[in-house]
């Protein structure tokens, strides 16, 4: 399913550019002739691509002569896409990995962050199953296999089904480094093999919805109000704290994450000022409508 | 005029050796992209049992048993309800039936398996976890079924085509001895289209190996190994679903990559065998007729 979207989002962008086009033709003679460049290719994580998608047809109405074109495929590809020099912006769920700088490196920059949103893992239920909070340990044993039943976490005598994202996903990764390995290093467990993986988020909300034995993560713009989300606490003893975007940013909900944009060297020109319009108030409220957590800025 | 003709035929020729020439260059470039993964990676870690690539672990055995938990299973749903609508198309439903069920059998071979596996997602899986008390609707068992319902109009047209080869003095002969009709299909026409039967179910194996879409969305992915009976109920990851899903990411020329190309092979392996035995099937049609007969 999610092999599909990437698809459906460059048709959108098409449609977005054709558009941009005709109000362009029309005031070419005000076009701004010092902008040399007005095209931005931006590529990357299927996380933050509606995101990215929202923000750039905003600034495309703000700034008709700037033409931005989004498309997924995952923050490994984004990366790939940037050495490989096809793209302006890398999409990114995750930090970029020593090897991929090395390789930027060798191909002649150096790859700049830019934290432009915040995103919480949310850990999800059916609304009937009568479990509403956990600790961070329960959640890895029950990934790793050690606990199979609900009543095991004071729920209903059930089979718990585990659910997670496939193995190419940058939401995968964290989950496994975050929660399944509680961010040890030198953990090397493993989700087990009977967990669940699908194609997409919308496949884990769909499943927990309907299963009552079902248990899944999902980033937080993901989660809709048929599933329900449960509260979190570090560790045994600890408050157990709900996903909210007040928790992400008081620091408080233990699962949360940056998200990123990487350009190739230090932003110029367009690439700068939509950056720098990102970390605006005005498309920070974007983030917030999309269910992300804006970032911060002083 | 003599020379346009002979354009007509070179073309014809052209277009008859292409598929020979695209089927050696997939084969070629398959095993040059899949063979390194030999020497890549340990014998002992690509037959492993654990499928977790992103921490190089490279078994591939649960993806085998997988895929072939669910063909089996699709075929044991196929073959009697395949089989059985083909001889109530061909020997049993008057002209007027067949004329809304035949395009009917066709259209079913037309949807998409993409749409299969949306309503697979929403309606049978639901369904199967509650009708069956299981603990997930997303397993094998349903897989099975969507495969089952894209392997039937296969059957259907091949088992009907081994029925209409099946020479009408032989139902004539039969009847004439006092046969009832049942007597005449279960004891002469089924025996008869014996090989064509066989031949319809390979080909319906080979759909069934190769589709990826409908069980990735609704088996689950789990990559669990066949333990018994149990396995037919829980989740299961294909190597069709594999590939399809990681395929997309993976850093060209990696150990992964490797290992990916390396199930292509195999798959195409698997497929060489169905082919191999559906085409000696068909190759002596004729022996089969005469069995019965003596």
């Amino acid at each position: 399913m999610e092999g599909k979207a990437p698809g459906i989002f460059f048709v959108i962008c098409l449609l977005c550019l054709s558009a941009c086009q005709q109000a362009e033709s029309g005031e070419a003679g005000e076009n701004n002739a010092a902008l040399s460049q007005t095209y931005i290719e931006n590529k990357g994580s299927d996380t933050l691509v509606n995101l990215a998608l929202a923000w750039a047809e905003e600034y495309q109405k703000q700034y008709p002569q700037i033409q931005i074109s989004v498309t997924g495929g995952g923050s490994g590809t984004g990366f790939a896409a940037l050495i490989n020099g096809t793209i302006d912006i890398a999409n990114a769920s995750r930090e970029i990995k020593q090897e991929e700088i090395e390789t930027s490196l060798a191909s002649g920059f150096e790859p700049v962050e830019h934290i432009v949103a915040n995103d919480a893992i949310a850990v999800i239920v059916n609304p009937n199953n009568p479990v509403d909070e956990l600790t961070l340990q329960q959640v890895s044993d029950i990934y790793k296999g050690k606990i199979t039943n609900w009543q095991e976490v004071g729920g209903e005598d059930r089979p718990i089904v585990k659910l997670s994202r496939e193995t190419n996903s940058g939401t995968h990764v964290y989950f496994l480094e975050t929660v399944v390995r509680l961010n040890n290093k030198e953990d090397k467990s493993i989700f087990s093999a009977d967990t669940l993986l699908l194609p997409s988020s919308e496949g884990i909300i769909s499943e927990v919805k309907d299963n009552p034995n079902a248990l899944g993560y999902d980033g937080l713009g993901y989660v809709t109000e048929e599933v329900k989300m449960v509260a979190l606490a570090p560790q045994e003893g600890d408050a157990y704290i709900l996903p909210s975007a007040s928790s992400v940013i008081n620091g408080t909900y233990p699962i949360s994450r940056h998200l990123y944009m990487y350009t190739r060297g230090e932003a110029e020109g367009i690439q700068k000022e939509y950056l720098d319009w990102i970390l605006s108030a005005n498309a920070q409220d974007i983030v917030t409508e999309l269910g992300f957590v804006p970032v911060i800025t002083e | 005029m003599k020379r346009s003709e002979g354009w007509i035929t070179n073309s014809i020729k052209i277009a008859g050796s292409s598929s020979i020439v695209f089927v050696m260059l997939i084969f070629i470039f398959l095993m040059r992209e899949g063979l390194p993964a030999l020497n890549e990676i340990d014998i002992s870690t690509l037959f492993a049992k654990r499928w977790y690539p992103i921490e190089d672990m490279f078994g591939i055995l649960p993806l085998i048993s997988g895929s072939l938990i669910v063909t089996i299973f699709s075929m044991i749903i196929a073959l009697p309800f395949g089989v059985g609508t083909a001889i109530y198309i061909g020997e049993i439903a008057p002209q007027s039936v067949n004329e809304i069920l035949k395009p009917l059998v066709e259209i079913l071979a037309g949807i998409p398996s993409v749409v299969l596996g949306f309503i697979g997602i929403l309606v049978l899986s639901p369904a199967m976890r509650m009708g069956l008390n299981l603990p997930t609707g997303l397993t094998a068992l349903t897989g099975a079924v969507l495969l089952a319902l894209i392997a039937i109009p296969t059957i259907v047209s091949l088992t009907e085509d081994a029925f209409y080869a099946v020479p009408g003095s032989y139902r004539e002969a039969a009847y004439a001895l006092g046969a009832t009709q049942w007597q005449v299909i279960w004891r002469v026409v089924l025996p008869a289209a014996r090989s064509g039967i066989l031949n319809a179910v390979m080909l319906g194996i080979g759909r069934s190996l190769g589709e990826t879409m409908a069980v990735m969305m609704v088996t689950g992915n789990a990559p669990t190994i066949f333990t018994g009976i149990e396995s037919f109920i829980a989740p299961v990851r294909t190597m069709t679903a594999t590939i399809a899903s990681e395929m997309g990411e993976v850093a060209t020329g990696s150990a992964h990559y490797r290992v990916l190309f390396f199930i292509g092979i195999i798959l195409f392996l698997f497929s060489l065998v169905i082919n191999i035995t559906s085409s000696s099937l068909s190759m002596r049609p004729k022996r089969g007729k005469d069995q019965v007969v003596s």
